[in-house]
């Protein structure tokens, strides 16, 4: 563990000791991607022949597929051929460069919030798997939990030692055929992480993956895969950063959980993948698949999010809600402040009886940005029962942003109490007048405020999260106010 | 401490406070009463410096310009108004927002900030003073409240901040005989030598408890007549008509 923490240690200090993009000499792909790239990614970790296969399979349904063009984004098209597929830090790392290449208000940024990978790793009782670009470094505290039977490493190891658990529930959840992204994803994706959390035990520590893109125009393709056994719980974090870039940068990740009977999954994310600059140039595309399974009776999968960050956030983590009595929970904030642009919500599937489902989401829109709310609400004929509460609630700043709301419900059983609720406020003269009458400058007030009106979301996340998120809401709405 | 000189302030071109002059020392409970429309309320969103007021005259507070001041800077000077309507803010703990309050007005003063522990022991202690229930501690500032606890809350926060010149806005308004009790006696708990206060009401029954050493007539945004306690109770028994004809005499707007 001490040399795993080590290893993290050194390779974060870098990282933010010589600015943000660490100079991590890379093992890259060449630029473009074909069938040679994909088997180049795959003899590269040595996968066996049916994960090539599946990789090679969704590949050749990608090339069938077409871009989405249903979401209420705007940007111009990804020339899929100038990606870098796979990038891989090497173990010995060589001096850096210069300083000189990092804005210095990003790092500026970064210190403020605070976080960085060697914090995280600190904080008591998280154990992190840091993936920097595509390969997974160091995976602390594995022993600890192998002591009770909890799987958690990259997803690359998961294929070497455990091949047969891989196997059984790779794309179960999203299968390869998901969609334009997520197809893309199975045919490339380099890493992630995996956790297994056996019959009846509760993980004993939050589990916390912390992503950075760092090599110049590499695509990032995730692929995350928890599986809880009946009566497991497990709450996994992930947190996302990414250094500035004048290019866009593509991250397609996919996140698959699986809940058998009783289990419980709590998945939260806090997402500052780098948004553009002020004018709207350069950030992140984060089009993410993120899905899972309520499989078994009386299983409960919680998805928190928060958004501040990518340029452009397309993505609807959702809940099969295939066994009886299964709980599927939704909570999200979604800030976009600049140019920023996001589309997301969820989906619900309500497949058993009795299932049940929560969908509360706080938009911010502040600057140009552009926020939409797309949700999901599907009440299969056998769902006897099936109840769900939607609250879309939107907060505007200023006069240049929007926010929308696109509410979908597919009711086909007649038992089923679908509600939505939906408001839009604008932080009004009144409540700001009411703070700067108490002493709190304006600049305060509005972050106060924003963090008042997100707060039933922000509750769900485990502390340490959620004053970092509050520190991210604050720093994000920074030049927006005023 | 306070020293207004013909203060005059309107909304798109309709005038609504019409030259007030009035000066307030240290240790002074000042009241104001005057008919609906007569000016009261904005004059004191206007000393606590709301700025949809076209505003000329001159207002000095312990020598300084204080119409040069952001409201922030007349929080941190010690100004403190005592809302009409307190504002709702959804999620923000009232506790939170108050200390918020107290530490950005302390650090500007440049006092230590207070840690949680400790500010929680001081709002324990002002809490007393209004009977206000610890239970409101920890719901959203003003959201939920009833109007009497909305108007708790703000003479609770008046005793955390402690100003040096508290404006109360008819913070006996909505308030039913036992609550009004609670407050003045919140009120006249706060009163010393070194603070001043001006406590606007549209009713004399308030100065009942909350005795005032002068009191001031206004009517269609001018101070119309001065005098001690006893004008309160004249006012009481024959009303605001007269002031409001006289006012509305030859030359006078409608």
């Amino acid at each position: 563990m001490s040399t795993d923490n080590a290893r993290i240690r050194e390779l974060s200090s870098q990282a933010y000791k010589y600015g943000f993009v660490s100079d991590l000499e890379s093992d890259a792909a060449p630029r473009g991607l074909n069938e040679d790239v994909i088997r180049l990614i795959s003899a590269k970790k040595n996968e066996p022949q049916w994960l090539l296969d599946w990789r090679l399979k969704a590949f050749r349904h990608w090339l069938t597929m077409r871009e989405p063009s249903w979401q209420n984004v705007h940007y111009e098209p990804i020339d899929y051929q100038d990606i870098i597929y796979y990038s891989a830090p090497k173990p010995k790392t060589p001096g850096p460069k210069s300083l000189d290449e990092v804005d210095p208000q990003l790092r500026e940024m970064f210190g403020k919030l605070g976080i960085s990978l060697a914090e995280q790793e600190r904080l008591t009782g998280v154990a992190v798997d840091a993936v920097v670009d595509s390969v997974s470094v160091a995976t602390t505290f594995k022993h600890k939990l192998a002591e009770v039977g909890v799987i958690f490493c990259s997803f690359s190891e998961a294929v070497q030692n455990h091949p047969e658990l891989v196997r059984k529930y790779l794309g179960s959840v999203v299968p390869y055929s998901d969609n334009f992204f997520a197809t893309l994803n199975s045919a490339v994706f380099s890493d992630g992480s995996f956790c297994y959390v056996p019959k009846g035990v509760r993980c004993p520590m939050e589990l916390s993956t912390y992503f950075r893109i760092n090599a110049a125009d590499t695509g990032q393709f995730e692929r995350t895969l928890i599986v809880a056994e009946e009566g497991a719980y497990v709450s996994y974090l992930e947190g996302c950063t990414a250094p500035m870039r004048d290019n866009n940068q593509l991250h397609a990740a996919v996140v698959e959980l699986v809940a058998l009977d009783n289990a419980q999954i709590k998945y939260a994310t806090v997402q500052n993948w780098y948004p553009g600059d002020a004018q709207g140039r350069g950030g992140i595309f984060n089009f993410v698949t993120k899905r899972g399974k309520c499989a078994g009776a009386h299983s409960k999968i919680s998805w928190t999010q928060v958004e501040t960050g990518s340029a452009i956030t397309w993505k609807y983590p959702g809940v099969i809600l295939q066994g009886d009595y299964s709980v599927g929970e939704f909570y999200s904030v979604a800030l976009t402040a600049n140019y920023q642009q996001a589309d997301t919500g969820t989906k619900m599937i309500h497949i058993g009886r009795h299932t049940r489902s929560t969908i509360l989401s706080k938009g911010i829109s502040a600057g140009h940005g552009q926020n939409t709310y797309r949700g999901l609400v599907k009440i299969q004929k056998g769902a006897t029962g099936a109840r769900n509460h939607t609250q879309c609630d939107s907060l505007l700043l200023g006069s240049q942003c929007g926010a929308h709301t696109f509410p979908y419900v597919e009711v086909k059983n007649p038992s089923a109490q679908v509600e939505h609720e939906a408001s839009t406020s604008k932080i009004s003269d009144e409540q700001l007048f009411y703070c700067r009458q108490r002493g709190i400058r304006e600049e305060d007030a509005v972050p106060m405020i924003v963090n008042g009106f997100c707060r039933e979301v922000l509750k769900e996340l485990p502390m340490e999260f959620a004053v970092e998120a509050q520190k991210l809401l604050g720093v994000s709405l920074e030049g927006c106010v005023g | 401490m306070l020293d207004i000189k013909n203060l005059h302030a309107g909304v798109e071109g309709r005038e609504i406070l019409r030259g007030i002059t009035l000066r307030i020392e240290a240790g002074e409970v000042h009241a104001i009463m005057g008919p609906n429309g007569s000016g009261k309320s904005t004059l004191a969103q206007v000393l606590a410096g709301v700025d949809t007021y076209q505003v000329s005259g001159q207002v000095l507070y312990d020598g300084q310009d204080l119409l040069a001041m952001t409201p922030e800077e007349r929080a941190v000077a010690g100004i403190f108004l005592a809302f009409q309507y307190p504002v709702e803010i959804p999620g923000v703990g009232n506790l939170y927002f108050l200390r918020t309050a107290l530490n950005a007005v302390r650090k500007q003063r440049g006092l230590e900030e207070l840690d949680a522990m400790d500010f929680l022991e001081l709002a324990k202690e002002r809490m007393a003073l209004v009977e206000m229930d610890p239970s409101f501690m920890n719901r959203s500032v003003n959201v939920d409240f009833s109007g009497g606890e909305k108007k708790r809350n703000e003479i609770f926060q008046m005793a955390i901040l402690e100003p040096r010149l508290a404006i109360l806005d008819e913070t006996d308004s909505g308030l039913d005989i036992d609550a009004l009790r609670t407050v003045a006696a919140g009120v006249n708990a706060l009163r010393s030598k070194d603070r001043a206060l001006l406590v606007i009401t549209h009713y004399q029954r308030l100065l009942d408890y909350i005795v005032p050493d002068r009191v001031h007539v206004m009517a269609n945004g001018r101070i119309e007549q001065s005098g001690d306690k006893d004008l309160a109770l004249q006012l009481e028994k024959h009303g605001y008509g007269s002031y409001e004809q006289a006012a509305m005499g030859p030359g006078a707007k409608t």
